[in-house]
């Protein structure tokens, strides 16, 4: 095995350095795994190698070209969604008759791209495990139950990555107004207005039976003064917590 | 730098999120009307099996299933 890799490092000298210099390209905290599934012939140390020699290229050859993003690391909405041109130059010139790989970023779509002006609308993303309640619906604000307290996102909301607790959640659009209750999740706000709300489980409050929930918070209330290990007592905690969000969700 | 952050009661508890968020997402499931509840709980459903390996042979699996019959 050993062998092998120094005759191929010594017949095929330039190939090997394009595909780490692309690798490295692609994303900016790539990983050793990710190049040896590539590159299989070779070690890892000479991959480490390889890529402190193609980074050192790079920044050459970038602040070279244009200094402006460097240093600053842009949001993932703003980074730019077209091919590399220079790269695939280079790769023709390498390897003319192989198509230039392609980057998991030209699989996706391209996110739409920060505004310089706040935009009008929100556009929410609300996904659960097994169904996709909205998506990329425009409206106005939405009310999330985050872990610091009912947030109101707005469009050209600052970039935030919230935790949801038990509660509800509201969209408004117009004078339109649905409301769920989510169990739990995250709401991650991007810098281009678009609100990406994840939950376990949410329904529509007309859902809930109000006599389950009585019954729940009655028996979980008195699971909490019973309970003796920590572990039980985080669950009646909980239980009693998600009850009494519904119970206020129902009557509030 | 000490990681005196505030915790929350779960996490104190040895609980991880996975384990709130599931917990959480069940009692929910719990309060619904019927026959939601029907297919709600039908998410819950669970079904793997799991061996471990002792000296290069796979042991006897754990089987666990909430369908019928598998």
């Amino acid at each position: 095995m050993w062998a092998k890799a120094k005759n191929t490092r010594a017949t095929k000298a330039r190939e090997p350095q394009t595909y780490s210099i692309f690798i490295f390209k692609e994303s900016q905290g790539s990983t050793l795994s990710l190049v040896s599934s590539h590159l299989q012939i070779f070690p890892r140390l000479q991959i480490a190698a390889m890529l402190r020699q193609a980074s050192r290229l790079i920044s050459r050859s970038v602040t070279a070209a244009s200094s402006k993003s460097v240093t600053a690391r842009a949001f993932s909405t703003e980074l730019p969604s077209t091919i590399d041109s220079t790269f695939v130059e280079s790769w023709k010139k390498v390897a003319p008759n192989m198509d230039p790989p392609r980057t998991p970023s030209s699989f996706m779509k391209p996110r739409p791209s920060t505004a310089s002006s706040i935009p009008t609308k929100l556009t929410v993303n609300f996904v659960l495990p097994y169904a996709s309640e909205l998506s990329g619906k425009e409206v106005d604000m939405v009310i999330i139950p985050a872990t610091t307290g009912q947030m109101g996102v707005l469009p050209g909301h600052v970039p935030t990555i919230a935790e949801l607790k038990p509660g509800i959640m509201s969209v408004h659009e117009g004078t339109d107004i649905k409301k769920y209750f989510v169990s739990s999740g995250f709401a991650f706000l991007h810098a281009n207005s678009v609100a990406d709300i994840i939950a376990v489980e949410a329904v529509p409050l007309e859902n809930i039976d109000a006599s389950q929930v009585q019954k729940g918070l009655a028996e979980f209330t008195q699971k909490l003064a019973s309970a003796s290990t920590d572990l039980e007592k985080a669950e009646a905690q909980i239980g009693v917590e998600v009850h009494s969000a519904m119970n206020a969700a129902l009557s509030g | 730098m000490a990681s005196t952050a505030a915790v929350p009661f779960w996490r104190a508890a040895g609980m991880t999120y996975i384990t709130y968020s599931n917990i959480c997402a069940n009692l929910v499931r719990n309060c619904l009307k019927e026959p939601l509840k029907a297919e709600a709980l039908n998410r819950e459903k669970v079904h793997f099996s799991l061996s471990k390996w002792a000296g290069g042979k796979p042991e006897k699996p754990i089987l666990r299933s909430d369908t019928p019959g598998v």
